[in-house]
């Protein structure tokens, strides 16, 4: 008898897991099966159209490739600064303390949250407007505790004796970080970074409170300019109750997924690649 | 000048860790002032205890409750969902499946975690919703039923990640003591490690829950826009995400008080979610079991 229990218990934790998995074999496939005939070269180099049958990810597209260019470019030298400083220069003061904790809690805050202070902060008092720049603002505060947390990891996982050894040879802290630490850590920061990004890539929310859920035909041309991004599109024509715009969200979604992964996939690659030559 | 460089780049990387900081005391100030200056035209009592949210309407009523009785039910719901098929797919993960399928499935949960909210909100619709209303032919189109199923399917990943860490951290000595007094992996599984993981397990659910307080766009696409009252999933409702969404799509007049709204219903949120956060860290600190 409890033998028959144990199997059975067995069984129904195999399907739960595999429920995991079908779910999302399940989501995939729906999107596929109703985006796949709307993904044509036109649908990606045209603008969006009041008319399904004319409407294209142009302009979503180029704003999410703006968006994740400008947000690595504020969020990865404060973020990798900000792990540098707490591993290798901050003491055990209650100063570091209280940093660690907040970033460990600004990690739980809900994107949209992150969007009303990107609101406030960037399109109102800094007088941004719902630019580029805003929302890349705004994702960078986002992703910044991740860059940092993953950072941190990294340069954790570089052993004491090669710091030691910089050190014995006369090099300043400095010297030892860049020239040491920071190369032997590079690959496990990469990778923790392009996973930020993917996040980033992803994220509606947040642009939809600095407003950037507008129609815009065009491509931006600089970090001033309006915009709109692949989630905010798929948002938009999701919402609508037509069925042809269902589609048109379809293939948006795969689009979408396409790009997060090959950010993926390159982080995979890297961590791998790296993780050969390098061996304590 | 070497020593000089040193310190200036010292000082320069202590300033990238402080804006982490200086993001929080962001948040909470703008919070703070916003809601205050929506709090000089409607009485605390009244937006924490009305029961009808209608800021667009007049009159005007701002009753916090249906909002988040909204956010509630899609937590419930999707902790419904995530909590047994989570705690399962971590008992499998951790107790019975070999080192092979592990790897395997680790990364794919890590996946399906990564996938965007939006993509979500789009299959419960496209989805979710159109199979609940074969079984449920009177549930309204949007509802809180589907959102919170995709919810739920957006938290499992944590939980049973989560949880699987946990349980896997329980030494192996526990588990072998247990055999030896003659227990079958069922009993070692639910009555051993489960309980020794315990805090970390429900340190896991909290966070789940947290993030499903927090989501955003599945619920604003799929759960509707009708702030109610109501415990019925099939009818159409609304979450404070939702609101907030709703108020920045539309074009709402800077400085006006359906604007400052967004503050409140922000603080109310940032407030529930931060508690929840603090109460996971708490509970997996105080309640861990020492194994030396």
């Amino acid at each position: 008898m409890r033998r028959i229990k144990g199997v059975v218990f067995e069984y129904l934790c195999l399907v739960a897991t595999s429920a995991a998995l079908l779910l999302l074999a399940l989501l995939l496939w729906d999107a596929w099966d109703k985006g796949a005939g709307w993904l044509t070269f036109r649908f990606l180099d045209s603008f969006p159209s009041r008319f399904p049958e004319q409407a294209g990810i142009k302009s979503a597209l180029w704003g999410s490739i703006w968006l994740m260019l400008l947000t690595a470019l504020i969020s990865i030298p404060l973020g990798v600064g900000a792990a540098i400083y707490l591993e290798e220069y901050a003491g055990r003061t209650w100063l570091t303390r209280i940093i660690e904790i907040n970033i460990s809690n600004l990690a739980g805050v809900p994107s949209i949250v992150y969007g009303i202070l990107g609101l406030a902060l960037f399109v109102r008092w800094m007088m941004l407007g719902r630019s580029l720049l805003a929302g890349a603002l705004t994702m960078a505060l986002l992703i910044l505790p991740i860059i940092i947390i993953s950072s941190q990891e990294a340069i954790r996982a570089v052993p004491n004796s090669i710091r030691e050894a910089s050190y014995a040879l006369g090099a300043t802290k400095w010297q030892t970080v860049k020239f040491h630490v920071l190369p032997a850590a590079l690959p496990g920061i990469l990778t923790g970074n392009i996973l930020a990004l993917s996040r980033a890539v992803g994220e509606a929310a947040p642009l939809i409170m600095i407003g950037a859920l507008t129609f815009i035909a065009f491509t931006p041309a600089s970090p001033f300019d309006p915009f709109t991004a692949l989630p905010i599109q798929i948002f938009n024509w999701a919402s609508r109750p037509k069925a042809e715009f269902q589609y048109l969200a379809a293939a948006g979604i795969l689009v979408l997924l396409a790009l997060l992964l090959t950010m993926n996939a390159a982080a995979i690659i890297i961590r791998n690649k790296y993780q050969k030559y390098i061996k304590w | 000048m070497q020593q000089v460089r040193e310190l200036a780049i010292e000082k320069a990387l202590f300033l990238c860790a402080l804006i982490s900081v200086l993001t929080t005391l962001g948040i909470v100030l703008v919070l703070i002032f916003e809601t205050l200056s929506f709090f000089e035209e409607v009485p605390v009592l009244d937006f924490l205890t009305g029961t009808t949210w209608a800021p667009t309407y007049r009159p005007q009523h701002f009753g916090v409750l249906p909002l988040i009785n909204g956010t509630l039910m899609i937590a419930v719901g999707a902790a419904v969902i995530a909590i047994p098929l989570g705690m399962a797919s971590a008992i499998y993960l951790s107790e019975y499946a070999g080192a092979r399928v592990r790897q395997t499935v680790k990364p794919v949960l890590e996946v399906l975690a990564g996938i965007p909210t939006v993509v979500y909100g789009y299959f419960a619709i496209s989805f979710i919703t159109p199979l609940i209303r074969e079984f449920v032919p009177d549930a309204n189109i949007f509802n809180a039923a589907s959102a919170s199923v995709v919810v739920g399917i957006m938290i499992l990943p944590m939980i049973s990640s989560l949880s699987d860490d946990a349980m896997r951290s329980v030494p192996r000595s526990l588990r072998e003591g247990a055999y030896a007094l003659g227990s079958t992996k069922l009993e070692v599984s639910t009555k051993i490690v489960v309980p020794a993981a315990l805090s970390g397990i429900i340190a896991s659910f909290i966070l789940a829950i947290s993030r499903a307080v927090g989501e955003t766009m599945a619920v604003t696409l799929a759960a509707g826009a009708t702030p109610k009252l109501t415990l019925n999933f099939f009818e159409s409702i609304q979450t404070m995400t939702a609101y907030i969404v709703q108020v920045s799509m539309g074009d709402t007049p800077y400085g006006s008080i359906e604007y400052r709204t967004i503050f409140a219903i922000g603080m109310v949120l940032f407030i529930m979610t931060l508690l929840m956060n603090i109460a996971s860290m708490w509970i997996k600190e105080r309640y861990r079991e020492v194994y030396t």
